[in-house]
């Protein structure tokens, strides 16, 4: 059988699997994900020669295969509770386990709820870029969705958390999350990915801001360095509206975050904020594109990445700003750190500005550990291992540092001190 | 001040080193005493602050012949952190800026690291707190500057104050100031010297390297030493750094190669 043909095969039993685990709720969803599973048909299973997936390898997936969940046992209930125990934030929950919603573990209220209980949105499966292979063999499958909907001026003040844990070995899950903030609404969502074992995760994330309204998104993916993450966050973003995320990329043996922000009014501001530190042989790719539409907006992106021993860091940074994106003002950084040899990291900024009053600034900087700066730290007293592990630390935290929610924050400072030793 | 009978404290004989295989001290010898403070001039390249970066271990510097011995102890093949916790301190002519690194966690990470290297217990947050608000008396330092990264977005006057709040703490035996004095203003200068001067005790001594003689109306040095070629190829007292502010090193150099 040709490599082409292996490929195909794949995706074909990944959606067949995909299928079986789809629950049906109304005429809505089913039209829905028979157009998704029509798109996945159409498609071929990614390879290095797509430019979109040069540099992240997907071949070694095709030796696995991969099995939706059979169901939730009490044990792997009781494996979930005592990852959760960790991570709860105590507020607004929403808790699911190997892609099941599960009501015992989770805290509903306020606007959050799950697909279920609810007739689809008209919103589900609507950003664009639904179309792209894995978003589509998500909508395609996906077994249940958490929803998160605000209403207008409504400003919740505790962070809405949203926590999928996969709980075995070579498991098929598919996460699936919209959110929607209506007008002048401010709501902060906490989405956490942690699992235990050599699955595959396949996520997808709506979030719609509309007019004037605000979200706050932190994104931290901390699977099991056996597990295969794939996750796509569509952002829709109305006029006036502010959509500010972090995203900490930390676990998983390959990660692959696709982040998209769409404007669809003028003077939205965008902020995204990311951090990979990965080490052994994990790989962490970030592809994100923010798509101008209109003027006066602005986006200011940071992403940081340490890479240690044989770890492999990818980022895509597109900004697109055509003719009727006037008055834009645009910022990308790519800062990366490497720390051993055989440490690696492709990084490709990609600004396309048709618009000709704007403001855009880019850069990626690639560098070890300064040695002047390490030697300022010893000529202190600081010998040379803590005064690295003090620069990485700090490289790290300035991307930790402003995650507004307390517990979140601290649970990051302590991972980041572990991980620096 | 002098005192023939202070003991030595530092020692360094027919100092050879290079950098990146090009040879820049060529033969230096200097020694300095407890209570002494010794001025270190010279034109550009003449090896002053690659002497300061090899006493203090600059991992760049080969020391090819020669020897240092800080306190009787050689210093060849003790790391930087081991020279600062002997008691050896640089002010850096450019001190570094280490972003999301606070200054008040870093100099409670170097202050504890002194107090581990003498076999004490490290001193808890509170206590350090308590120490390093009266230090940043010393150098007339605003307190809120302990909680920005080190050195970021500092002026030029804050970074080399900065240098010296660090110098107050760690209470080196040797510091050596290299050019802390040049790009600052005569308040932040007058700053820079009380606080170097309120430090001096009998039992250490300082190394000042400087372009300016102005530096020196300031920090009285006991002896003036002019660098050439990787030398000291004149020491005099304080006279001797008047005499190059009026007349610069020509007539020195000429001097040198009538004598040679």
């Amino acid at each position: 059988m040709s490599a082409v043909a292996v490929r195909d095969r794949y995706l074909e039993s990944l959606l067949n699997q995909a299928t079986l685990a789809a629950k049906t709720s109304s005429l809505t969803l089913d039209t829905l994900r028979a157009t998704a599973k029509a798109l996945v048909q159409e498609q071929a299973f990614p390879s290095n020669r797509d430019e979109d997936w040069r540099f992240t390898d997907l071949s070694s997936m095709l030796e696995t295969v991969f099995q939706v969940p059979d169901g939730v046992t009490d044990t792997t209930l009781d494996q979930a509770k005592a990852l959760l125990a960790d991570i709860s934030l105590g507020t607004y929950q929403a808790v699911f386990v190997n892609g099941t919603f599960v009501d015992s573990l989770s805290n509903l209220g306020d606007g959050l709820n799950v697909l279920s209980r609810l007739a689809a949105p008209d919103s589900l499966g609507q950003v664009q870029g639904n179309n792209e292979v894995f978003t589509a063999l998500n909508t395609a499958g996906f077994t249940d969705a958490a929803v998160i909907h605000v209403a207008k001026n409504t400003v919740v003040e505790q962070p809405v958390q949203i926590i999928y844990l996969t709980v075995g070995d070579t498991l098929f899950v598919q996460p699936r999350c919209l959110v929607v903030a209506e007008a002048s609404s401010a709501v902060t969502l906490v989405e956490e990915f942690h699992s235990n074992g050599s699955s595959f995760t396949n996520s997808v994330t709506e979030v719609w801001v509309q007019d004037n309204a605000e979200v706050t998104h932190l994104r931290l993916q901390q699977e099991s360095t056996k597990t295969v993450h794939i996750g796509k966050t569509a952002v829709s973003q109305a006029r006036d509206s502010r959509y500010r995320s972090t995203t900490l990329n930390l676990g998983a043996r390959i990660s692959r975050h696709n982040l998209e922000v769409y404007q669809a009014g003028p003077q939205t501001e965008t902020t995204l904020n990311g951090l990979t530190a990965i080490r052994d042989k994990q790989l962490a790719d970030t592809h994100s594109l923010i798509a101008l539409n209109h003027p006066h907006g602005t986006a200011d992106q940071l992403q940081k990445n340490i890479m240690d021993e044989r770890a492999h860091g990818v980022f895509n940074g597109r900004v697109y700003v055509p003719q009727k994106a006037q008055l834009t003002n645009a910022s990308q950084l790519n800062r990366n750190l490497l720390l051993a040899p055989k440490c690696r990291i492709d990084t490709k900024p990609e600004l396309d500005i048709v618009a000709n009053d704007v403001k855009c600034a880019h850069g990626a900087t690639i560098s070890q550990l300064a040695p002047d700066e390490v030697f300022y730290l010893q000529s202190r007293g600081i010998n040379h291992d803590q005064a690295q592990r003090l620069l990485i630390y700090a490289f790290a935290m300035e991307m930790i540092e402003p995650i507004p929610v307390a517990p979140l924050r601290e649970r990051m400072t302590q991972y980041i001190q572990q991980w620096t030793v | 001040m002098i005192n023939s009978d202070a003991k030595t404290i530092l020692s360094v004989r027919d100092l050879r080193a290079s950098v990146d295989g090009t040879e820049i001290l060529k033969g230096l010898n200097l020694e300095v005493k407890a209570g002494e403070i010794h001025a270190i001039m010279g034109l550009n390249g003449s090896g002053k602050s690659t002497f300061s970066k090899v006493l203090a271990g600059h991992p760049d510097y080969e020391v090819t012949s020669g020897t240092i011995e800080f306190n009787g102890q050689d210093l060849s093949g003790l790391e930087p952190h081991e020279r600062a916790t002997a008691g050896i301190f640089l002010a850096f002519q450019y001190p570094l800026e280490i972003p999301g690194v606070s200054n008040r966690e870093f100099l409670r990470v170097a202050y504890n690291s002194h107090r581990k290297a003498r076999g004490e217990d490290e001193v808890d947050v509170f206590d350090f707190d308590d120490l390093i608000e009266e230090k940043t008396d010393l150098v007339k330092m605003d307190t809120s500057f302990l909680d920005r990264s080190v050195n970021e977005g500092f002026s030029g006057g804050e970074k080399k104050r900065n240098e010296i709040l660090q110098m107050a703490l760690l209470e080196p035996t040797l510091a050596i100031l290299d050019e802390t004095d040049s790009g600052l203003d005569i308040d932040a200068l007058k700053t820079v010297a009380e606080g170097v001067n309120k430090l001096a005790t009998p039992n250490s001594a300082n190394l000042v390297i400087t372009h300016y003689q102005r530096l020196l109306n300031y920090i009285v040095p006991d002896y003036v030493h002019v660098m050439c070629g990787g030398q000291i190829i004149k020491t005099g007292s304080r006279e001797l750094a008047l005499a190059l502010e009026a007349k610069g090193y020509e007539w020195l150099l000429e001097e040198q190669a009538v004598a040679s």
